[in-house]
């Protein structure tokens, strides 16, 4: 700790030369200090496997972890990519990046629109018992999923779509409603009621004010839901190894087969360049969104 | 309450049946059937016998599920109070005005994105024994250096936990930053003003003023320790032994596996307890704070 005086001399200083950078004390030290090793113990397994994923298999039995690789091999990742096997087949994780494709975009359009509309609904037009649906969406957020996946997997049994792209995309829209539902109640809530009542006097009704008046409004709180649940049902696992079905693995669990199969020799280059390929999309995410991804972790925080 | 209409209106309802279907559908009567089937022998096909309480004893005997139990308390602990208190330490440490705080931010809460599986394998690699800290350790001379939990048994839980602060600590310092900034300036300025030292500051009056943001981590923790299950796949697969196995992963092994779902029910019903005490607990504290606000007003 710095003793007052030189405390008060110093800012006193800082104040009549203008804005200038905190000068470097012991206390500034320490916090730089913190920060920096902190900062390190959360980078370096994303530099564990980058360096591996580079280097070659003979080096990496010498178990020189932290060294840069001595000749860049991308090989690990074209194998990653088209050869790798994920059980039987070894088409690499490319299939697995299609069915994940082919999962996210659909789950999140179709969550976003009923959530958007729940929304609406429960900050305008609500009817009676509508709050009570609400509470029990609520305390569905909070319900360990392994509470109701088994009468959910009899029920798409008897629908007759369980194991399908069907069924995963409506197990994706139940579990995003909660929280999405909530995020658009709260930023409807927010609205001018104004707004609202100029549509109704115009004489709109309830989807005309919906898709008229609210859905342009919408864009900010879009962009937060987007990155939700785009983030979220890509690195979403235990629902696609349960609903999906083996052919249309997302993949996540076509990372996990590729790394934890327990035939043939553990080709460390290979899996972490799969690692870093099944993260990419979301780290895209994360990087570009930034700030609103930010925002999204608060308003989503309640569901987490 | 101002803009809530009564009146019926047919367009509205029509337009949240999907939430009603949900709701009610799977919520509802989901969690009533995992109840009901707790009480049956269902094996591979839900069975409508009724064997009283015979699933719950058969549970509370299981070795397995003892451990899991075990291990949820250990891990639940430990990391949530690590992320509770590393996150609240980065917060204070990024609040000091520091240069590059976005760039730190982003590197703080990057973990976050990555799925549990990642997340998983990239630190089941780090802790290899063979490839991982440890060698390296030993190469660099250091060959007295021993850490490799998650061989271990009695310490491959630990190793979990690590995981568990790398993935979790960033998001704790999000919102408990947020919660920070929050706070009137003034009342910090007049903290400094009195000469308070600033880890009082923060421990004494910054820490209670962000009430909110506590709970919403904490919470989201909570919720998030009771369904680990991608974390545990992904490093352990519960093992060595059953030494690192969790409830939920007991409950997804009794249903697909197993095939034994009466037994599977029994330990989700018993998962569902701890959320429903957490919930009513942040209930009644919420009800009493507003009587109290009803009674000074």
């Amino acid at each position: 700790m710095r003793p007052i005086g030189a405390k008060t001399r110093e800012s006193a200083h800082r104040e009549a030369e203008g804005p200038k950078p905190p000068r470097l004390s012991p206390a500034r030290i320490g916090i730089y200090a913190f920060l920096i090793v902190s900062a390190l113990f959360f980078l370096i397994p994303l530099y564990i496997m980058v360096v591996t994923s580079l280097k070659t298999m003979p080096e990496i039995r010498l178990g020189h972890l932290f060294n840069l690789p001595a000749e860049l091999s991308f090989k690990p990742w074209t194998d990653a990519w088209l050869h790798a096997c994920t059980g039987r087949d070894c088409f690499g994780l490319s299939p697995g990046f299609m069915n994940s494709v082919k999962i996210t975009v659909p789950s999140v359009i179709l969550s976003i629109l009923i959530g958007s509309i729940n929304g609406y609904a429960l900050s305008f037009w609500r009817y009676k018992g509508a709050n009570l649906l609400f509470g029990i969406l609520l305390f569905g957020a909070f319900v360990p999923y392994q509470v109701v996946i088994y009468p959910l997997i009899i029920g798409f049994r008897i629908m007759g779509i369980y194991s399908t792209m069907t069924c995963i995309i409506i197990v994706h829209t139940i579990f995003g409603m909660p929280i999405l539902t909530l995020l658009y109640r709260n930023f409807y809530a927010g609205l001018p009621i104004e707004l609202f009542k100029a549509a109704r006097v115009d004489g709109a009704g309830f989807w005309k004010t919906f898709f008229y008046v609210m859905v342009p409004m919408s864009v900010p709180i879009t962009i937060v839901a987007i990155i939700i649940q785009v983030t979220g049902i890509w690195n979403d696992f235990l629902f696609g190894i349960i609903f999906s079905g083996r052919p249309n693995w997302p993949m996540t669990v076509q990372l996990n087969n590729i790394v934890n199969t327990t035939t043939g020799v553990r080709e460390y280059n290979v899996n972490m360049a799969a690692t870093i390929l099944t993260a990419a999309v979301p780290l895209a995410i994360y990087f570009i969104s930034g700030r609103w991804f930010v925002r999204g972790i608060a308003a989503g925080a309640v569901k987490g | 309450m101002a803009r809530t209409r009564r009146r019926f209106n047919y367009s509205a309802v029509i337009g949240t049946v999907p939430m009603i279907l949900v709701a009610v559908g799977v919520f509802v009567i989901g969690i009533a059937f995992t109840f009901f089937w707790s009480f049956t022998s269902s094996k591979l096909f839900p069975a409508y016998d009724f064997v009283g309480l015979k699933q719950y004893y058969r549970l509370w005997a299981s070795d397995r599920w003892l451990v899991s139990v075990s291990n949820i308390w250990i891990y639940g602990l430990l990391t949530i109070g690590g992320n509770m208190v590393f996150g609240f330490l980065l917060a204070v440490f990024m609040d000091q005005n520091v240069r590059g705080e976005d760039l730190l931010r982003s590197v703080f809460l990057y973990p976050f994105a990555m799925s549990l599986i990642v997340t998983g394998l990239v630190w089941q690699w780090a802790l290899d024994p063979n490839l991982g800290l440890q060698s390296a350790m030993h190469h660099w001379g250091w060959t007295s250096f021993h850490f490799a939990p998650l061989v271990d048994v009695n310490t491959a839980i630990y190793g979990l936990v690590v995981a568990g602060i790398w993935q979790g600590s960033g998001v704790s310092m999000a919102i408990m930053l947020a919660g920070l900034r929050g706070i009137d300036s003034e009342v910090m300025k007049a903290a400094k003003v009195d000469g308070i030292p600033p880890w009082r500051t923060y421990l004494f009056i910054a820490l209670p003023m962000m009430r909110g943001a506590l709970v919403t981590a904490f919470v989201l923790q909570c919720v998030n320790v009771v369904r680990v299950y991608d974390l545990i796949i992904a490093m352990t697969g519960g093992g060595p032994g059953i030494s690192t196995n969790m409830p939920a992963v007991y409950v997804i092994d009794m249903i697909t596996s197993s095939q034994n779902v009466g037994q599977g029910m029994a330990a989700a019903t018993m998962m569902l307890v701890p959320i429903i005490v957490l919930l009513s607990i942040v209930g009644i504290v919420g009800w009493r704070r507003r009587l109290r606000a009803e009674a000074d007003a």
